[in-house]
This record gives C-alpha cells, sequence and structure tokens, in this order.
C-alpha cells in the first residue's frame, strides 16, 4: 500500500499496559502488525528495541522503537496527528490535567489494587483496600471535573486519560469474577461504573478488550503457582 | 491587549522536585513570584491548590494550577514562549518523555531516603541498584553537552537533583552514589547544569543544601528507619 507506515506493536495478550497501545491504536484508526510475545522466553527485538526495562508494549514505527505504555499512547497522538480522534486536548491546561491523571493512576490507582490483592500480609492487603479506595474516589472527582457532564474524560470523545485508564478494563471486569470486588462500584463511584460500561462497549474498544474468561483463568493459574511458592517456601 | 496572568510558584526550600519547575520557569525565561512553604505546617494556599497530593511544587498561572514536577514542565513548555524544553519532533518528544519518567520513578523519593538508611546489605542494595541506573544515564548524556541536546530540555531538568542534591546527600550522609571516576560523563553534565546561566539563578548553592539537611539529618534517618524496616 503506498505511503502506509510501518506501524508495528510488541505485546502480551493480558497485559493492561500492551491494551493501553491497542486502544489509541484502535481509536485512531491505524492498522499495525501485532506480536505476540512471550515474556518467558523475550524475542531479540524486543530485548533490543527496549534495552532499558525489557518490558511490553513496544511500538516500533518505521524502525523507530518507542517504550513505556503512557509515552506510546502521547507517541501514537502525536505521530499521527491528522488521523482520527486527538487524544490529548490542545490548551495546555487541560493537556497537564489530563496527563496528571494518568500519572495518578500509575502511582496512586494500580499500586493500591496490587497491594490489596497481592499485599503479603492480611494487614497490607487490607491497607492496601484503603488506599484503592481513596484513589477511585479522586478518579471519581476527577472524572467529574474533566468530563464536565459529557461521556468521557475526554468529553465528547474519549482522550488520554480514557485510554489509560481503559487499558486497566479487562482486569477491572475479571476482578468481580475473581475477588468478588467490583473497582467502579456504582453505589460509590457512579460515574466511574457508568463510564466503565460506556467506554467498554465502543466500537473501537470493545473488541481490543481481552476476555473476561481467559484473564480469570491466567490469574487463577498464578494464584496457585504463588501458593505452591509459598507453601513450598514455608516447609 | 490583556496583561499577561500572574505566575506564582509553591516550593519548599532545598526540595529536588520543587527545583524541577523552577528550572523550567527560568530556562523558558518566565517571570515567577516564588512561594516559599513550610513543610512541617502547610499553607491552605497549598492544600487547596494540590488536595489530592499536598505536595510541593505547585505552579499557580492566573487561576489554574499544575500540580507534579514533570506534568509542571510540560505545561511550562506548551504554555509560554521561549526556548522550546522538548524536540519538535514525535519520535525526540517520546524519547525526552521516556528518560524523564525513568529519572522520576528511579531517583524518586524512595533514592532520597535511602542515604539515610542505616548501613547494612539492604543499604548497598540500593547503592548497586542507584548505580546501575546511573550508569544507563551515563550511556545517555555521552557526547552531549545537554541530555537535551545543545541546550536545557525535559531531562536535563527532570534529572536536576542528580546535579546539585546527590552530592550534597552524599557528603552529609556519608554515602558515595556518583563518583567522577564511576560516571565522569555524568558529572561533568552536572557541572554544565549548575553552571548554566537560567538554572545558576534558581539553584540553592550547596553550602546552604549541606545545611539544611545536615540539621534534617535526624529526622530523615528516623523516617528511613520506619520506611525501609523488616
Amino acid at each position: 500500500m503506498a505511503g502506509a507506515e510501518d506501524l508495528k506493536l510488541l505485546g502480551m495478550w493480558a497485559s493492561p499496559f500492551v491494551l493501553r497501545a491497542k486502544l489509541a491504536l484502535s481509536l485512531k484508526g491505524l492498522n499495525y502488525e501485532y506480536v505476540e510475545e512471550d515474556l518467558k522466553n523475550k524475542s531479540e527485538l524486543l530485548l533490543k528495541s527496549n534495552p532499558v526495562h525489557n518490558k511490553v508494549p513496544v511500538l516500533i514505527h518505521n524502525g523507530k522503537p518507542v517504550c513505556e505504555s503512557t509515552v506510546i499512547v502521547q507517541y501514537i497522538d502525536e505521530a499521527f496527528a491528522g488521523t482520527g480522534l486527538s487524544l490529548l486536548p490542545s490548551d495546555p491546561y487541560e493537556r497537564a490535567l489530563a496527563r496528571f491523571w494518568a500519572a495518578y493512576i500509575d502511582d496512586k490507582l494500580l499500586p493500591s489494587w496490587t497491594k490489596t490483592s497481592r499485599g503479603s500480609t492480611e494487614e497490607e492487603r487490607a491497607e492496601g483496600k484503603e488506599q484503592s479506595a481513596v484513589a477511585v474516589e479522586n478518579l471519581e472527582g476527577a472524572l467529574r471535573e474533566c468530563s464536565k457532564g459529557k461521556p468521557f474524560f475526554g468529553g465528547d470523545n474519549p482522550g488520554y486519560v480514557d485510554v489509560i485508564l481503559g487499558g486497566l478494563l479487562g482486569w477491572v471486569r475479571a476482578s468481580e469474577e475473581l475477588y468478588g470486588i467490583n473497582p467502579f462500584d456504582p453505589a460509590k463511584t457512579p460515574l466511574l461504573a457508568a463510564w466503565a460500561e460506556r467506554f467498554g462497549a465502543l466500537e473501537a474498544v470493545d473488541p481490543v478488550i481481552p476476555e473476561v474468561n481467559k484473564l480469570v483463568e491466567v490469574a487463577k493459574m498464578m494464584q496457585a503457582k504463588l501458593a505452591a511458592e509459598a507453601a513450598g517456601a514455608s516447609n | 491587549m490583556s496583561q499577561p496572568e500572574t505566575v506564582k510558584l509553591i516550593n519548599a526550600f532545598g526540595s529536588p522536585f520543587g527545583h524541577r519547575a523552577e528550572a523550567a520557569l527560568c530556562v523558558k525565561g518566565v517571570p515567577y513570584e516564588l512561594i516559599l512553604e513550610d513543610l512541617g505546617s502547610k499553607s491552605e494556599l497549598l492544600l487547596k491548590h494540590n488536595p489530592v497530593h499536598k505536595f510541593v511544587p505547585v505552579l499557580l498561572h492566573g487561576d489554574r494550577a499544575v500540580a507534579e514536577s514533570i506534568v509542571i514542565i510540560e505545561y511550562i513548555d506548551e504554555a509560554f514562549e521561549g526556548p522550546p524544553l522538548l524536540p519538535a519532533d514525535p519520535h525526540g518528544r517520546a524519547e525526552a518523555r521516556f528518560w524523564a519518567q525513568f529519572i522520576d520513578h528511579k531517583f524518586s523519593r524512595p533514592f532520597w531516603l535511602s542515604f539515610w538508611m542505616e548501613d547494612g546489605p539492604r543499604k548497598e542494595a540500593f547503592v548497586k541498584e542507584a548505580k546501575e541506573n546511573l550508569a544507563l544515564l551515563e550511556g545517555q548524556i555521552k557526547g552531549r553537552r545537554f541530555f537535551g541536546g545543545d541546550d536545557i530540555g525535559l531531562v536535563d531538568i527532570a534529572a536536576g537533583g542528580l546535579a546539585r542534591w546527590v552530592g550534597v546527600f552524599e557528603e552529609v550522609a556519608g554515602v558515595r552514589v556518583m563518583s567522577d571516576e564511576e560516571f565522569p560523563d555524568l558529572c561533568q553534565w552536572a557541572e554544565r547544569y549548575v553552571s548554566h546561566e537560567s538554572v545558576n539563578k534558581c539553584l540553592p548553592s550547596r553550602g546552604e543544601l549541606v545545611a539544611l539537611y545536615s540539621s534534617w539529618k535526624e529526622m530523615y534517618m528516623q523516617v528511613a528507619k520506619v520506611k525501609f524496616s523488616s
């Protein structure tokens, strides 16, 4: 195809960070080649393209790699500025707000969820639960502030924060079956609960989110493995 | 033509994170009013404008408040005229953001706190990890005047703490992390950074910082003890 950009995404199907890149590419209507990595046996290409972290996702555009999910999403938005939706707003202050909340999701929300589900002690998990409650409450406020009554963090259309948070949707959905918890409880965070439904149902989003039963299967396998290791370690 | 809106920066003296915001304003050439917080007794202004984190720095531009030092640097770059802090091409911008994020994650509060840990294998592990991360930066700065190229950019400002504060912490805590034998290019970059006319204006002197952190040494050692215990 004349003028076709060479876009390749190195990923792992269950990764929420990879999902962010897929969502950005999908929302902008971009074609790309997807390469599923075996994280226990990483490809030469992955190791060469992300020498610092050796992690997915990596976006390779015309041979040049871009790493880190938030950096990739901003890159996709800027390199393909004329194509499809604009993920970041044009006003500098609104861009700063979007970046602030994206950082919050990674620095506060995600670690609190990890602590809740994978904390090594009862105490740690309880602390995680408390921190998660504060984090989602703040995000509920962020959604109210950023959306100004419109459907998405980005306003009428999904934007940067929708993509960054949206990457977590697969695991948010799996969480109910795994832990009996809905992280976006409609009783406590009605806006986020509605947002999750709405964003998840978008034509560009729905087909891209990993299947919940597959995520649950992977999580249960991990839990069994960790339990076996713990049992072995305590002998 | 309307008056330019006032720019104020809420900072705390001696904060390497606060310095990032000041350095960005100075490099960009934006006049600002500095408001220094006493972090032991946070002001209403700070709590109102950064209710989520209650940390400095916070940039106030007219009626807008921007928090998070890296977010502030990009805001300053986009909201004001002046020398660009990021390159124009998307790939160059992605590189800059990658390294700024790397620095922000690897040289964050735990890094600074680790200087005050009790000697022992845990502290050694922290120092080892810090040196591994510094080595990656050494690789990046080789052959360049600044991480941003010919002039200071986002990554240089994000790394500003390494240029001045590491030396201070080394002196007060008695730990060597960034020697010029091991990191010659990075140390030379540090010299260029602190001597840069825009940075020099807003950088606390080494002497002032040594005095400050010496007075806080006991407190930080207690905090480190609690944080890194068990």
